[in-house]
Parts: C-alpha cells; structure tokens; sequence
C-alpha cells in the first residue's frame, strides 16, 4: 500500500470500504445503544425538571441531537456531493445517497418534536418564523433530493444532477443556524452545548446527542453497504442481459 | 413518573420519535437484507463480478 495515500484514497475501492464497515459498523452500533440507553436513563430518572418549563424539558433531549443531525446529515450530503463533482470519489455519491433518507428522518423527528414541544412553551403548534420555516425548508430539500434521484433512470446523470441540487441548498445551512440571530423570533437562541445549560442538563443533553450521532452513522455506514451491494447487484444484471443480447445476435447471424 | 401537566406532550414527543428511529432502522436493514439476497441469487445463477471472480482464484476456491 502507498504510505502517500490518504484515508480517503485507501477508502476510495468500495470492496475495502465493506471489509472495514463490517468490521466498524457492529462497535458503533454498540456504542449508540449503550449511549442512548444511559442517555434515557438520565433523563427520565435523573435529571431535574427546569425552573420555567418543568418537565416539559424533557423534550430538549430528543429535539436538540435531531436538529443537529438534521444540519450534519445535510453536511454530509454536501460534502459527499462536492467529493463527486470535484474528485470523482467512487464512494461520495454512495454516501451521499445513503445520507440523505437518515437526514431528512431526523429533520422529520425535529419539527415534530419541536411543534409538540412548543405547543405548551408558546400556545401554538407552529409559526411561520424564520428557524421553523428554515428547518422545513431543509426537509423538503431532503425530499427533493431523494424525488429527483429516484425520478431518473440514468443513475451517473441522477448521482452528478443530485449532486448540484444539494451544493446550491447549503446556503440552508447558516440560515438555519443563525436565523436565531437574524430575525425576531419566538425560537429560543441556539442550544449551547458548553455554556448556556444547567450541567445537570447539559451532560444528559450531551450523551443524548453522542448516542444519536453515533446511531446516524452506524445508519450511515450501513446504508452505503446496502447500495454499494444495489450497484453490484444491478451492474451483474446488466451485464447478464448484455451477454444474452450478444449470444442471440450471433445466433441470428 | 409523574411528568406534570404537560405529559401528554412529552410522551407524543418521545413516541413519534422511537417511531420515526425504529421505521428508519427496521428499513435499512430490510433494505441490507434484501439486497444480500438479490446478491446471492445472482451468484447462484453464476452471475459473479470479475473482480470476485479473481478473489476465488486468489482464495483458491
């Protein structure tokens, strides 16, 4: 092996990345489980209820690591995208593909828990401000970017057409974070995981989040496996039909 | 638990959210499965990639 090659390089031959996932892949799932239960433990046995929200709180354990998967999902799919238009990566539109259902599922978990969340804080399920509005923006990107892929038969075309689709909706990404900043709105400012909560919040808050980053990615790693065995699968297929078309044009010759 | 005046939120919250995790983790390793079988059948119809092909050889099988 080049010692000159990068992680990414070595990365790049698909049969190397399912021997190293298979072998990755069961001790992150491991270590989601065992964080996510401890995470719930705290939660729902040891930490205290919030001097103006009461128990409702308990929300906040589920609603910040979603939205926050929500922006990293749709970083990955990003980064993945840029690695196949600028690099050619084999694997950036695998992950790319593999990412974008995991991100638009914990958009999904976000604004609902969120709306559920903010019916009792602020007397409304929803309000057309500028962090709820962006965040369904962000969804529908999501959507958008699975609808387009999966709406074109020619799969390089869909991966390159996906691809410039998910770098022109990036720009979602600082909206979203700064929207808080930027406009009026009835959202609370950003989440800060070092500073803003409570330690005996903040540390339940922050297993919550290691446990569920740790799951996106054990779903990551797992769904690139499924469509790199989709790709092999299609590809014999193909070739199957292509070597029948060839035996019945010699036979007629 | 008592979970104060706001239980029903909390708990609807938490339910749609183990609902949307266990759809997305139930449909990808359906998917894992799916596509494992679909590889399988292929290999028994003696649908074998080249570079699999050459991994038999290496591995003497």
């Amino acid at each position: 092996m080049n010692p000159m090659q990068t992680l990414t390089q070595r990365l790049a031959n698909p049969t190397r990345f399912m021997e190293l996932s298979r072998a990755v892949l069961p001790w992150v799932a491991a270590g989601a489980a065992l964080f996510i239960g401890y995470a719930m433990y705290l939660v729902f046995f040891v930490a205290p209820p919030d001097y103006q929200q009461g128990e409702t709180v308990k929300i906040m354990y589920i609603h910040v690591p979603s939205a926050w998967l929500a922006m990293m999902g749709y970083a990955i799919v990003a980064l993945s995208s840029f690695g196949l238009l600028v690099f050619r990566h084999p694997l950036a539109d695998v992950s790319a593909k593999a990412a974008a259902p995991i991100g638009a599922a914990f958009t999904l978990a976000a604004l609902i828990t969120g709306s559920l969340w903010g019916k009792p804080m602020w007397g409304t399920y929803w309000v057309w401000d500028a962090r709820l509005t962006s965040v369904l923006i962000l969804f529908f990107l999501y959507l958008g970017l699975i609808a387009l892929r999966s709406s074109l038969e020619d799969e390089s075309l869909a991966g390159k057409l996906t691809a410039v689709l998910a770098l022109v909706g990036v720009a979602i990404l600082p909206i979203i974070k700064f929207s808080v900043d930027w406009w009026n709105t009835l959202h609370q400012p950003s989440t800060g995981f070092t500073s803003t909560v409570d330690p005996s919040m903040r540390t339940p808050l922050l297993i919550s989040a290691v446990g569920f980053t740790l799951l996106f990615i054990a779903l990551h790693l797992k769904g690139m496996q499924n469509e790199i065995l989709r790709r092999r699968v299609k590809a014999l297929r193909l070739a199957e039909v292509a070597r029948g078309d060839r035996l019945a044009s010699a036979g007629a010759e | 638990m008592n979970l104060g005046p706001h239980a029903a939120f909390i708990w609807a919250s938490y339910g749609a959210f183990v609902v949307i995790i266990v759809l997305l983790i139930g449909w990808t390793l359906f998917d894992g499965r799916r596509q494992a079988r679909a590889l399988a059948d292929a290999d028994r119809r003696g649908l074998r990639r080249r570079s699999a092909d050459t991994t038999h050889e290496r591995d003497g099988k």
